[in-house]
């Protein structure tokens, strides 16, 4: 009898449950999806290195779904008390007929399990369904080829979807239990009767906290825009997000207040149809959900900048790596190594009288066999010559600017021929030098800006006792170690001459510059096998080079950019997905509370389209308004995530941002329409 | 003198096959303009049912309501809603005032719905809340209202867009006696001075005797038709009672 009871309330009830069920189907969906990434890295075939990074996703990517099960039971919860909110004149019915709570509370058991197994089995459907999606976006991600497309499904990610969301429904039938427990039936029969108490803050007040609250975010705004490359403490992010918080809940407390005041003001929209009816409604809505609309905004916030930030990375770090990696391996040694020094092992200052290829030649590496295009090549270090030398004229004003930078290290340097070897390799500007000129190499976006401000003023050098002077009066872009990011703080290039007399020399590095010698992807992935496994063969500890290559840069900037691009997903739809269902619910627990006020509006005749349209403006302010000013600060946001992008190298956010719009359509739009619509027959309701 | 309201043969049915109850069983009935009409009856005898007939808020099974030469029960819904925002005012027993908005703000709405032009709306809600004696609470919200003054407020609105008809509900119902009185005071007022027509439904033979002339309904019938005249309105409501007395005395059972 019970279940027949709770069957048919929940067939009878679907419209009220649409937005619970909603949230529930995203909610499995999305955390079958993201878990089951790592079924679907499974089948990408990656190095070693490319393995460990996958794991450290997939394994990040599993920590994280605990905390977005605690989001999303959160929310869960949150949607099962609005339906029981809605439902106290049907248990009042219950009670009095004498029926115990206990069997009321059964009810409601049953009730939970029918809806839950039914959002667990379509959101696992949905979820299976988005994922083939996903395994192409995964392979895309990280160059995989897709010829060999298989059905994914992943068991275990599916049992582990069951169990955790087994248990949030657990929590919630126990949470049922409970609230239905303490219960009071003359409660039950009379609630929905209170009516509330109209409190209209003071608008003179209101105007003055919204000044105020402006001023601190424009000055938040000011702080992360133009003086953003003074952030550089996590002191100094921290102050302007507290002044964003505290504005954007002084702008939501305030601003209802504001908007009343100035449309009440004029008259000829204020008394035009059911606008001061549409108004009120909105004003009492936004006063009373103060708070939660200001988390709601800022739950936005970051989604909007999440999402746009961990799309863009990925194209970012993989096209710049093309630009900043155009050879495979680079290789390199500390030649030269004193006698006298003790922090080295004898074998190293043994191997460092010998060049790179004599030491690969000691475990029987051939050079010539496995490498292409070589370019051998040196750079020194003068005790005389630091930092502190090339910038000398402007020292105390970079120093003020940039009070991190270390000053006394010592400046790399190299031979022009040398460096026109390298830059010719990497297609990069070769340059000629008078003998009494030099010029920097660099590429790092801050010390570009450090040392152009010594270029410009033509600062001099000495060296060896003789002084030069700048070729060109600005940092020529240029770099010797391939990397994924531009990172070249700067070298300085002389003319051969000077470093052949060099007579303070620090230290010497030799570098091996090289492309594998293969014609494919395949034949490269060997090569780069067999340098992995050097230290494998005899003698490996006899020499002591160091390498980077294109292959291994690749896999961790794909994988790195991968983590923060699943992490950022991941938590970007799921916030996005609680902050627009924590609007719906609270939207139509409103509009369960105004239907009265709908039904005196029927009376005295306004009809259904004026009512409709008063319902429709309600919502769309209420949904848009914490989006809005979401979007405001996102902008400035991104213009901060861009800055800081772009010491990456990153500049395009175009097409993530329309990504991010895509899916902030989908999701909040869906939240918007489902919630309009049951709201209207919550309205329309006999 | 043109006639306002117009009922003919008005009949309305509830239930289905083998199961019929009449609660309006060919009632017929005129109300001429400027009229300030009432209709009795016990509970169950039809006179909500007559009420929400001619008030378009229900239909009728078959049978006309005229209202202003207009037949109403062959209305499209859509026009039902129109018609009633500018030719009925509606006075209910519990008031049914918006909570979100002040007295001035609920009188307007009755206004803004029917698309005034806002710079008349503050003039004429000035003017009726002067009729009503309301002039001192239209800033405030129901909550710091009494009910008198709620139900003069509902009234207002009412009366403010100059309806051909005034539906009232137990206007009374869920006043105090005093008030209850301030309120009939200011009925009487407005069918005198800018000669409102009034329906209203009662079973307070004291409410009723405000009335110029009273239907009573039992069992959807007309059973009993009184006109005040030149009486008094002791002695009216002494009528009434003896009409209550015939029909079995259970009105004033509240």
């Amino acid at each position: 009898m019970l279940t027949k009871l709770a069957f048919k309330n929940v067939f009878k009830s679907f419209k009220d449950y649409t937005i619970y069920f909603f949230t529930l189907v995203l909610g499995v969906s999305v955390f079958y999806l993201f878990n089951s990434i790592e079924s679907q890295t499974a089948l990408i075939e990656v190095t070693k290195s490319g393995r460990d990074i996958i794991k450290l996703m997939t394994n990040t990517l599993s920590g994280l779904s605990v905390f977005i099960a605690f989001i999303l039971g959160f929310l869960i919860i949150y949607a099962n008390k609005f339906l029981m909110k809605r439902r106290h004149k049907e248990f009042a019915i219950y009670l009095t007929l004498g029926m115990s709570k206990r069997k009321v509370s059964t009810i409601l058991l049953i009730e939970t399990m029918i809806v839950g197994v039914f959002s667990l089995i379509v959101g696992l459907i949905l979820g299976v369904g988005l994922s083939q999606f996903m395994s192409v976006f995964v392979s895309n991600m990280f160059e995989a080829d897709m010829e060999k497309y298989e059905f994914i499904f992943s068991i275990q990610t599916c049992i582990k979807t069951l169990v955790y969301f087994g248990i949030m429904y657990l929590v919630m039938m126990l949470f049922n239990t409970f609230t239905v427990g303490k219960y009071k039936l003359i409660d039950l029969l009379q609630s929905g009767r209170k009516s509330e108490k109209i409190k209209l803050k003071n608008p003179i007040l209101c105007v003055f906290v919204f000044i105020i609250a402006c001023v601190i975010l424009g000055m938040a705004y000011y702080q992360v825009t133009f003086k953003a490359t003074e952030m550089t403490s996590g002191k100094a992010i921290f102050i302007p997000i507290l002044m964003g918080i505290v504005s954007t809940f002084l702008i939501f407390w305030s601003l209802s207040g504001l908007i009343l005041k100035i449309v009440m003001s004029m008259k000829s929209v204020y008394y035009k149809g059911l606008n001061s009816f549409t108004l009120r409604q909105v004003s009492s809505k936004i006063n009373t959900t103060v708070i939660s609309m200001t988390v709601i905004c800022l739950m936005l916030f970051v989604t909007i900048c999440t999402l746009s930030s961990a799309l863009s990375l990925r194209n970012e770090m993989v096209s710049s790596l093309d630009r900043l990696a155009p050879v495979d391996i680079v290789v390199y040694k500390e030649k030269n190594i004193p006698e006298d020094n003790t922090a080295c092992p004898t074998e190293q200052i043994e191997d460092s009288r010998v060049s790179i290829e004599e030491s690969f030649e000691k475990v029987d590496f051939d050079v010539n066999k496995y490498f292409k295009d070589i370019v051998n090549v040196n750079v020194y270090t003068s005790s005389d010559f630091t930092m502190r030398d090339s910038l000398e004229q402007n020292i105390d004003e970079v120093k003020k600017e940039y009070p991190f930078l270390i000053v006394d290290g010592v400046e790399s340097i190299m031979k022009i021929s040398d460096y026109n070897k390298v830059a010719k390799l990497y297609g990069n500007e070769t340059l000629s030098l008078n003998e009494d000129e030099y010029a920097v190499v660099a590429d790092y976006e801050n010390l570009v800006n450090i040392r152009n401000t010594g270029l410009e003023k033509g600062q001099q050098i000495t060296l060896n006792g003789k002084t030069y002077k700048p070729k060109y009066n600005e940092c020529k872009k240029g770099f010797l170690m391939i990397s994924s990011i531009e990172v070249n703080a700067g070298i300085v290039v002389f003319p051969d001459k000077t470093i052949d007399e060099l007579n303070s020399i620090n230290s010497q590095t030799e570098y091996l510059i090289a492309n594998y010698n293969a014609e494919d992807k395949d034949g490269k992935k060997e090569i780069e096998e067999e340098i992995l496994n050097l230290d494998k063969r005899e003698n490996s500890d006899k020499i002591f080079i160091d390498a980077i290559s294109r292959i291994a840069l690749s896999e961790s900037s794909i994988g790195l950019s991968a983590l923060v691009t699943f992490i950022g997903l991941y938590l970007g739809i799921v916030f996005l997905i609680t902050s627009a269902g924590l609007l719906a619910l609270k939207e139509l627990t409103e509009s369960t509370d105004s239907k009265g006020r709908y039904d005196i509006l029927k009376k005295i005749g306004a009809d259904k389209k004026m009512i409709s349209k008063s319902l429709f403006t309600q919502i769309f302010i209420f949904f848009m308004f914490p989006l809005f000013i979401a979007i405001i600060h996102s902008i400035v946001g991104l213009k901060f995530s861009n800055f800081v992008l772009s010491t990456f190298g990153g500049k395009n956010l175009l097409i993530s941002i329309i990504m991010t719009t895509v899916f902030l359509v989908i999701i909040y739009g869906g939240y918007f329409l489902i919630t309009y619509f049951s709201s209207k027959s919550i309205i329309n309701k006999k | 003198m043109n006639t306002t309201l117009k009922v003919e043969n008005l009949e309305k049915y509830y239930g289905s096959k083998g199961n019929i109850t009449k609660a309006v069983d060919n009632i017929s009935f005129n109300v001429s303009q400027g009229e300030y009409i009432g209709i009795m009856g016990a509970s169950g005898s039809g006179k909500t049912t007559l009420l929400n007939c001619i008030s378009t808020i229900d239909t009728a099974t078959s049978g006309h309501i005229f209202i202003d030469g207009k037949d109403i029960t062959n209305m499209k819904s859509k026009d039902l809603s129109k018609f009633r925002r500018e030719k009925l005012g509606f006075i209910f027993q519990d008031f049914n005032l918006l909570d979100t908005l002040t007295a001035f703000e609920n009188i307007a709405l009755a206004l803004t719905i029917t698309k005034t032009s806002p710079k008349n709306i503050e003039k004429r809600v000035f003017e009726v809340a002067k009729l009503l004696d309301i002039t001192d609470v239209l800033r405030k919200y129901p909550y710091q209202m009494s009910g008198g003054q709620k139900q003069r407020v509902a009234s207002a609105r009412a009366i403010i867009t100059n309806p051909t008809l005034i539906l009232a509900d137990e206007p009374t119902g869920a006043l105090d006696s005093k008030s209850a009185r301030l309120l009939l005071e200011s009925f009487e007022n407005l069918n005198n001075e800018i000669n409102a027509t009034i329906l209203m439904v009662t079973h307070d033979a004291f409410t009723a005797s405000y009335c110029k002339r009273i239907l009573f309904i039992k069992d959807g019938k007309i059973f009993n038709e009184i006109v005040k005249g030149n009486e008094t309105r002791k002695e009216f409501f002494d009528r009434i009672m003896e009409v209550i007395a015939l029909l079995g005395g259970d009105l004033n059972a509240n």
